[in-house]
């Protein structure tokens, strides 16, 4: 049986694939759907869901379309979310095959950074960041990458360790490889399945980092974001609670999504080596 | 005892090196921040060039970054976090006078999140595989996947706007001139909602780590050979499976504790709780660089202590840990 056919018979993987598509369709349709600005004024403030079909989400305090911002902040979610977690996946993977590589003094000055960086709050250190260096888009992306890339650091370490014993590490060794290009072009590539195992958790983390910044206002000001948005309806949390609702369930499903779907291509590929 | 001990001593001489990274990176990760305390100082009360100087003589701000670092750590040696700007108080004695009720928050969230957590975890692994598995494995995922601080804002319309029973927002209420054992009730109404909001998020964590651990546990021998004894099935899920799978957790709530700290800054935003992560958000809404210095400095330590006491437990409760490092 192929993995595809495995991950398709998960209703759980089924379920996650689904809602990634769609977020997907959405991302990609905004521009489309809803030209022009999402932060524009397109019709009488606070109206609430399913009343005017022009507007079916309703508008917000500022007579701006739910329904196109909430379009126009999957693309930000998403964006953020995936590079975040790229950048993450990169230096982790980096940092920790020098270090496992390595070995020696290099490896203990690494890893104590690795230590040091987790014993800050992620959330803290991205705060910092970002209130110093100024909220945009890249920003807001290293911030969340500076808080992410121990985990995949540690195991990528751990993998290498493994790797660098093994025969065709020492054939490249005796061709004369250059230590580095070994790292890099024997041993990383071969310790980077269980560090990539790692991305549905970190995505979904970045995504929930952007979204709890832009709720405290630090997000980028010239883009919608789901975090903002729930911010925003949250001046008028007694009255109109949907403005906040709305996106955060935009937010959940999200993350489930991305969860979901991590989970069922671990599990085929788990079984898939427990089978061989 | 010397097994412990000689933990203490392995874990106290890394936390040292750790914490000196911490401080050299925060240090030059606000140094680039552009303008400095004096700037924040004029533009929030006004002033002319010749204060700006004086200013910046008096805190120091003139002198060469290297100047600074080292002033900086001495004044750590004295445990000195240095003046608030935004405060215009000595940082420790704000930081101090914040700090318990993050503690708190962060102490009964995890409570909260733990219990929880690994209770479910043991009522979903006593049967992997079970519809009430993948039912609590699926739940425990979705609830992962809410925002903190929209959970709490979502706990907020439906119990404090709607259903009006517990406060909206603060730790307790204001001039209510309460003492002893009423305050403290009053500060636990308070804290209901923000506790839940932290802990709920990360139950799914212990729960599916326990329900993991049980589902390897259930295939080891020693299950079959208490099955062979024939000891009940609860005797069996309680004291050989699901105590197998506890070791693992308490590991984690030394890990989780960085990642609380981090997002009991927005639920304490969202609550209003006057805690340390509010302080944070207080300090960069007021480019106030030593406080936030201080704030993360603060929480490194407490994220070091926190572990060395979970690694104490664990060499307590785990007799292989340490044993090398005894006879070393």
């Amino acid at each position: 049986m192929s993995r595809l056919h495995r991950f398709l018979r998960s209703p759980e993987a089924i379920a996650g694939t689904a809602i990634l598509a769609l977020l997907f369709a959405m991302a990609l349709t905004a521009p489309l759907l809803f030209p022009g600005d999402p932060q524009a004024i397109a019709g009488p403030a606070l109206l609430p869901p399913f009343q005017d079909w022009s507007l079916p989400l309703g508008t917000d305090r500022l007579g701006r379309d739910v329904l196109a911002e909430l379009f126009h902040g999957a693309r930000t979610s998403l964006a953020v979310g995936l590079s975040a977690a790229g950048a993450a996946l990169l230096i982790g993977a980096v940092v920790g095959t020098l270090a496992g590589f390595a070995g020696g003094l290099i490896d203990e000055v690494l890893m104590r950074i690795t230590d040091a960086f987790q014993t800050v709050p992620g959330f803290l250190l991205a705060l910092a960041f970002v209130s110093i260096v100024g909220p945009s888009l890249g920003v807001v992306v290293a911030a969340i990458a500076l808080g992410a890339w121990t985990g995949p650091a540690r195991v990528a370490r751990a993998e290498v360790l493994s790797i660098r014993e093994r025969d065709y590490v020492a054939g490249a060794r005796v061709i004369g490889m250059h230590p580095l290009e070994i790292a890099f072009r024997e041993v990383l590539p071969n310790a980077l399945p269980p560090v990539l195992a790692l991305s549905s958790v970190i995505v979904a983390a970045a995504i929930l980092t952007e979204a709890a910044l832009s709720f405290l206002g630090l997000g980028d000001p010239n883009r919608v974001t789901w975090g903002a948005m729930i911010a925003e309806g949250r001046a008028v949390l007694r009255t109109t609670p949907f403005l906040s609702i709305i996106p955060g369930i935009a937010l959940v499903l999200t993350v489930l999504g991305v969860y979901l779907a991590g989970e069922g291509v671990v599990e085929t590929t788990a079984v898939r080596r427990s089978l061989s | 005892m010397t097994r412990a001990l000689a933990l203490i001593r392995r874990r106290l001489v890394g936390s040292v090196f750790v914490l000196s990274i911490v401080i050299i990176g925060t240090f030059l990760l606000l140094e680039a921040a552009p303008g400095d305390a004096v700037d924040a100082y004029i533009v929030s009360t006004g002033g002319d060039a010749g204060l700006i100087e004086v200013l910046r003589h008096r805190w120091g701000l003139d002198q060469s970054e290297l100047t600074r670092l080292a002033n900086y750590l001495w004044a750590l040696c004295h445990l000195d976090l240095g003046q608030s700007v935004t405060f215009s108080r000595p940082i420790r004695d704000i930081i101090l006078e914040r700090l318990p009720t993050t503690l708190i928050l962060m102490g009964s969230a995890t409570a909260l999140s733990f219990g929880l957590g690994s209770a479910l975890g043991i009522y979903a692994g006593a049967k992997p595989g079970s519809f009430r598995d993948r039912f609590l494995s699926i739940g425990s995922l979705a609830l992962y996947a809410v925002p903190g601080f929209w959970l709490g804002l979502v706990l907020i319309v439906v119990f404090a706007v709607d259903l009006r029973w517990l406060p909206i927002g603060g730790i307790e209420t204001i001039a209510s001139a309460k003492t002893g054992l009423s305050r403290a009730a009053d500060i636990a109404t308070h804290l209901v909602l923000p506790v839940s909001a932290l802990g709920f998020i990360y139950l799914a964590l212990y729960l599916r780590m326990m329900r993991a651990g049980m589902a390897e546990a259930w295939r080891q021998d020693f299950v079959l050979a208490a099955r062979a004894r024939g000891l009940s099935r609860r005797r069996i899920v309680l004291a050989h499976v699901a105590r197998n799978a506890l070791l693992p957790l308490i590991t984690m709530l030394g890990l989780q504790s960085a990642q609380t700290l981090g997002g009991s800054v927005v639920i304490e935003s969202v609550f209003a709780v006057p805690g340390l992560g509010r302080l944070a958000q207080e300090a960069v809404a007021g480019r106030d660089t030593p406080l936030l210095l201080g704030i993360i400095l603060t929480s490194a330590v407490l994220v070091i202590v926190i572990n060395l006491l979970v690694d104490l437990a664990y060499a307590l409760l785990d007799p292989r840990v340490g044993a090398s490092e005894a006879g070393a």
